[in-house]
């Protein structure tokens, strides 16, 4: 689906990329692109973080405690006098990690789960999509609260339980895709081969399911932004001093009368984020399935 | 139907001794000693010995599980550590303010989120359809808890219109002492306690709401049937609200099944905003006071009502649209 050329681009194979039909369909697409070009600039600053943010991490001035935004600190002071703005981009790369590798945890256990279940039918299917099921009949916050309870908080936790979280999800949608490709006839060809099972699913069914994985992945990043910044401000997430915005909002909430910057401006971090990644995520959506654009 | 019904019955209970197992799980797996927890710093290890006896802790997991789920059936959830009370009780008490809170929310998500979507379709492409699909983009990205807070920065310490925290009186009873002495002041005093945080919650299902109407709405708007009905020279507005409407609401009904779980997610996060007295306070204190009979207690229920509501989505959408064969 993603690399569907074009009749014409099949008549002409001498075409270079930014000549096809497909590419032309991508920068003609707004939402992807701008989508894009914020998902682009906030990598970005999580990756140089340390080189954008004004100050550093431990950098504390007990003058500038609850200080207004200034020409000093554009963005004002917390309650130790840590710079706003400085928290806010290193707190980029917490939220971002683990919006990116939680739904690649995700992606790889449901997307493994889902195909085995899908391929094998029967007995492994039943087994497999009932412990899904299991894992589906949580809320996802509560769910993700339960597991972090569970495991203590810690970066690493968060990722495996956020990821855990969205597991299910990938495994029915890849086990409702293999199911639907496993009848077609090129996938009985290949088997009459002798093909391998393995070497099927990574050679004809994967290829084939890619497009609603790469849609969904994408999609899940926001919420997994979101469901990170509830775990933090609940304080079973990222504990301080590291800075998140979760954490933030649940530090700022305090002094929320007196000094409302920190709340205000993580609160925004977080919505530019979310929506940088559901703009992006339409963007493909329109892009790879043409047929559900609006 | 039947069989699908009996299927559907068998597969909840499956599903549901999954849950407990899993809920079992996370309780074991919480660091620390329960019995220690129970009996603070100061007990000596042969009290700890006799409550890990009493609790039974001691017994193989297996028996322990057994132990749980049969307690579980009778409706005894366990004491919870720091109430000195049974959970099932804590959870009965708690839910009204939390059963309150979804309802408006979802009241508000309906009453705004609909016709917003149906405005924005019929509209389509006009000045109305982006401004709205805009700020229901910002809706759908902006998490609830901090809406709270902005809301409590304007409403409250900002402009003091709204109290900030706090429930006094009950929707509900409210209601009744309306209707039994006619003062409309209890009631105000009700509603603005719970005005900011219902809004808060319903903020990102009314956006999804809004947005799933308008999608569905142009889908239908494109049917043959609506162009047949304009031709026969039916009014717009009954084209729109007879033809169209009632089809457009069955992918917004799902849709609405679908985020009963986020709205449940939601109102933990509202509540320790609003410091709203509801169970996902409960379950908020309960996980910092490591009182984890309360916890689990309050995360099973919390899995069962979520499970048997998604079962009457499913057969409810079959009701909705005959068109779909449940089996």
């Amino acid at each position: 689906m993603i690399e569907e050329n074009t009749l014409n681009d099949t008549l002409n194979p001498k075409r270079k990329f930014y000549q096809t039909r497909n590419f032309y369909r991508a920068i003609h697409n707004k939402r992807l692109i701008i989508g894009l070009f914020l998902v682009v600039f906030i990598v970005i600053v999580a990756l140089f973080a340390p080189l954008i943010a004004p100050e550093g991490l431990f950098s504390m001035d007990f003058n500038a405690r609850l200080a207004k935004p200034s020409g000093e600190h554009l963005l004002g002071c917390d309650d130790f006098g840590r710079d706003i703005l400085s928290r806010i981009i290193l707190g980029t790369r917490v939220s971002l990690t683990v919006g990116l590798v939680s739904q690649l945890v995700a992606l790889l256990l449901g997307a493994t789960l889902g195909m085995i279940a899908g391929y094998y039918g029967e007995l492994v299917d039943n087994i497999i999509m009932r412990i899904m099921d299991v894992f589906f009949s949580f809320p996802s916050l509560l769910l993700a609260i339960a597991l972090m309870t569970a495991f203590g908080s810690s970066m690493s936790n968060i990722i495996l339980a956020i990821g855990i979280v969205y597991t299910p999800h990938f495994a029915r949608i890849v086990r409702g895709s293999v199911l639907s490709v496993r009848e077609k006839e090129y996938i009985e060809s290949a088997r009459a081969q002798g093909m391998s099972d393995v070497r099927l699913i990574i050679r004809h069914i994967l290829p084939n399911i890619m497009g609603p994985i790469i849609i969904y992945a994408t999609m899940g990043i926001g919420d997994a932004i979101l469901t990170e910044a509830g775990l933090s401000f609940l304080g079973l997430g990222i504990q301080p001093p590291t800075p998140s915005w979760g954490g933030m909002l649940s530090n700022g909430k305090n002094f929320i009368s007196v000094a409302p910057y920190e709340v205000i401006f993580a609160g925004i971090a977080i919505v530019f984020t979310v929506l940088a990644f559901n703009t992006f995520g339409d963007g493909i959506r329109d892009y790879l399935d043409p047929r559900q654009n609006q | 139907m039947f069989r699908y019904l009996v299927r559907r019955l068998f597969l909840l209970l499956l599903v549901l001794f999954g849950v407990m197992i899993l809920v079992f799980a996370v309780g074991r797996m919480i660091p620390g000693d329960p019995a220690r927890v129970m009996l603070g710093e100061r007990a000596t290890e042969e009290m700890v010995q006799n409550m890990r006896v009493k609790l039974g802790l001691n017994e193989p997991v297996v028996v322990q599980f057994g132990i749980y789920f049969i307690n579980v059936i009778k409706g005894d959830l366990g004491t919870s550590i720091t109430q000195f009370q049974p959970v099932i009780k804590i959870i009965q008490s708690n839910f009204m303010a939390t059963f309150e809170l979804a309802l408006m929310s979802v009241i508000w998500a309906v009453l705004i989120g609909i016709p917003v979507g149906i405005l924005a379709a019929k509209k389509k492409d006009t000045i109305f359809d982006y401004t709205s699909m805009t700020i229901a983009l910002f809706g759908v990205s902006m998490p609830v808890f901090w809406i709270g807070l902005i809301f409590i920065l304007v409403f409250s310490v900002q402009l003091n219109w709204l109290p900030a925290s706090g429930r006094e009186i009950g929707l509900f009873d409210a209601f009744g002492e309306l209707f039994r002495t006619g003062d409309f002041s209890v009631l105000w005093e009700a509603f603005s306690h719970i005005i900011m945080p219902s809004l808060a919650l319903g903020s990102m299902f009314t956006a999804m709401i809004a947005r799933m109407t308008r999608s569905s709405m142009l889908e239908v708007l494109d049917e043959n049937y609506i162009e047949t009905a304009r031709a026969k020279g039916v009014k717009e507005s009954r084209v729109i609200n007879r033809h169209a409407r009632k089809n457009a609401m069955i992918p917004v009904v799902t849709v609405i099944g679908m985020q009963i779980g986020s709205l449940m997610g939601g109102a933990v996060l509202t509540e320790t905003v609003f410091a709203w007295p509801g169970i996902g306070r409960q379950l908020v204190e309960a996980i910092f006071a490591r009182d984890y009979p309360l916890f689990q207690g309050i995360i099973l229920m919390a899995a069962m009502f979520f499970a048997v509501a998604n079962l009457i989505v499913d057969l409810l959408y079959g009701v909705l649209d005959p068109r779909i064969k449940l089996q």
